[in-house]
């Protein structure tokens, strides 16, 4: 009998670097290496890590317009029907649908959801909140948010070898490199 | 970004934004020993008690409001604004320059922001909290306050879309909304850092939560970079939308003094204006005080002087123009309401306010002025007081005498008034004592990309 997914006894290995461009030249050496399914951790944004680990687009700002313009059109529709629909009121004449009065909700509709939207998309996309992940069992990985970065490269990784990827990870001159259990 | 900016320092010959020789072990250290290591001082405890202590007198007056209702206050008619709606359109200015230096100066790649956003954020919160309490206890009946948000109700009717009161009520709770969230969103980071820098085993609990979690990878930092762009992008003109809809609410209406087309523009200057005087007085004596000399610098203190500097100017340009409109338009009521404002019996703050908004704030052409921190907060406190005095002048002086001489009245607030309107001074004092002890008062992540050693070397 075989089993035709062999679930990793690991998460990955992971190294420690000192300065962010360590960090990019590590991330570009193990995307060269061939390396797909792996990330780069640091205390700040450093977007050449994300570019070199072949991460360039987000689709945030495309939840951030999808929710502006549901946002502003929900926002006109509920004016449109309260005033002409369900609640018709002559105010000196004007006409029902008064658009131009209209525009001030608008906007601030399409503001408020593209801004929720965004921050709700946001998290959902990065998996957030987690409180639990595998990289916390690493002591040294509580530098993250101090002053240290890491590129941890998962076990999920077709090219991924305890030996080999080490024997890779040690070519990078880490600071350190631990195996990051589950 | 952080190198450019060290060679512009260069060349002006400024102080740094950030001090020489930090690290980023010095930046997380200094910022959450704030929280984390400094042990509670008397000064904390002293200011915190008067915030508190004012904030009692806020619960006073609100519970005497709530029994007795409007008419412990001196709104009558015709002046049926008074305190409520001044006070309201003080603190929603006063938030602005939170929104400014957190959305705007983002968007321009001013990175010397990056140490004074997060308070100035809180600053907004905090002054948005204290403005919306006004208009919903200015209604009378507040516990009826949902009635001003359209849903579906058995008295089968809507707000009325055409009032700018109602676009106020979208612009503001809008405002509260995104301020929060663009808030959030700058701290979960750091919130990240407090989880792993705390030692007490709760705190890392809250912050552990608070973080969501948080590890910094790569991946969520793209997506994080995205959407704190896109946020300041759609708060800039949030922003300049909130203060162009609250001056809507005078300049729609036709009372002489608010029916004028420069208000928008001439209110938003003031709202920064404002602002920019309350991030220096809180800004001098929390950096001396929590030793942050070397992240909130004279740079920082220059550059809001200098900002307060030409908004003032924007708002002496308001008043300017307002005059010559009056005189320019040929009505009688116009000129009437010029003349009334400046020998009428309110003249006393007309004037005061030319002498603290525009007069005095000249001193800060001169660098000696704008390099003392003593002359900046007394002169922040001065355009604080004059930015009050003008939403004064605009409501009642307009509002005391219009068109029908036999309808003329006089405006005098009473002690309720005056027990709300410090009563929300205290709920922002105690806001302000109790946010610099829970949470990093500068974004801590922001500051290390300020450093040399954040850059990437090719």
């Amino acid at each position: 009998m075989s089993h035709a997914v062999t679930v990793p006894s690991i998460y990955g290995l992971l190294a420690e670097f000192d300065t962010p461009t360590e960090l990019v030249n590590a991330c570009k050496a193990a995307y060269a290496e061939g390396y797909r399914e792996m990330d780069a951790y640091s205390p700040f944004p450093v977007e050449e890590a994300s570019e070199a680990i072949g991460f360039h687009k987000s689709a945030v700002p495309l939840i951030v317009l999808v929710g502006g313009i549901l946002g502003g059109l929900s926002g006109f529709m509920l004016q449109y029907w309260i005033n002409v629909i369900a609640y018709p009121l002559n105010i000196g004449g004007k006409p029902f649908n008064s658009w131009p009065a209209f525009i001030v909700p608008t906007f601030e509709m399409t503001i408020l959801f593209a801004g929720l939207s965004g921050m709700f998309g946001m998290f959902a996309l990065n998996g957030l909140p987690r409180p639990y992940h595998p990289l916390f069992h690493v002591a040294r990985f509580s530098k993250v948010t101090r002053n240290k970065f890491f590129l941890c490269v998962e076990a999920i990784d077709p090219k991924f070898d305890l030996v080999g990827t080490q024997e890779f990870m040690e070519r990078l001159k880490p600071l350190s490199i631990s195996e990051v259990p589950h | 970004m952080a190198g450019v900016e060290e060679k512009n320092v260069a060349l002006l010959d400024e102080p740094p934004v950030i001090s020489p020789g930090q690290t980023f072990d010095s930046v997380t250290d200094t910022i959450t020993d704030v929280v984390l290591k400094r042990p509670i001082g008397l000064a904390w405890l002293g200011g915190l008690a008067i915030g508190m202590t004012l904030l009692g007198i806020l619960g006073m007056a609100v519970t005497w409001l709530l029994l007795r209702g409007v008419g412990i206050w001196g709104i009558n008619v015709p002046v049926a604004w008074g305190f409520a709606i001044i006070n309201f359109v003080w603190w929603i200015g006063i938030g602005h320059a939170g929104t400014l230096i957190s959305a705007i100066l983002l968007l321009f790649k001013q990175t010397w922001r990056n140490s004074i956003n997060r308070f100035a954020e809180a600053m907004t919160l905090f002054a948005v909290a204290c403005a919306g309490m006004f208009p919903l206890l200015h209604m009378g009946r507040p516990w009826l306050g949902y009635w001003m948000f359209p849903y579906p109700n058995t008295m089968g009717v809507w707000p009325q879309f055409r009032s700018p009161l109602v676009w106020d009520v979208f612009a503001v709770s809008t405002y509260a909304t995104i301020s929060a969230v663009f808030w959030f969103v700058g701290l979960v980071p750091d919130f990240a850092t407090m989880r792993e820098e705390a030692t007490n085993p709760f705190a890392r609990k809250v912050y552990g939560a608070l973080s969501l979690g948080w590890r910094g990878s790569a991946r969520h930092w793209t997506r994080y970079e995205a959407l704190y762009i896109l946020l300041a992008g759609i708060s800039t003109p949030l922003v300049l939308s909130v203060h162009t809809v609250v001056s809507f609410d005078f300049a729609v209406a036709i009372v002489p003094g608010w029916h004028t087309t420069i208000f928008p523009p001439y209110f938003v200057a003031g709202a920064i204006y404002s602002g920019f005087a309350m991030v220096l007085v809180l800004a001098i004596p929390i950096r001396k005080y929590y030793g942050l000399e070397g992240m909130i610098t004279m740079r920082h203190l220059q550059n809001a002087a200098k900002i307060m500097l030409a908004t003032g100017l924007i708002v002496g340009y308001g008043y300017f123009f307002e005059t010559f409109v009056a005189m320019y338009s040929g009505s009688t009521y116009e000129r009437f309401m010029i003349h009334n404002r400046w020998f009428g019996p309110y003249a006393w703050a007309y004037w005061s306010l030319i002498l603290f908004n525009i007069l005095i704030p000249q001193v800060l052409w001169w660098p000696k002025i704008r390099q003392s921190t003593t002359w900046l907060f007394f002169i922040s406190l001065v355009v604080l007081v004059g930015m009050w005095l003008e939403r004064f002048v605009i409501i009642v002086t307009s509002l005391h005498r219009d068109y029908l001489p036999s309808s003329w009245g006089h405006y005098t607030p009473t002690r309720w008034d005056w027990a709300t309107y410090m009563g929300t001074i205290g709920l922002f004092t105690a806001a302000i004592f109790v946010f610099i002890r829970i949470v990093p008062a500068i974004s801590i992540f922001e500051m290390r990309m300020l450093l040399p050693q954040a850059e990437v070397k090719e």
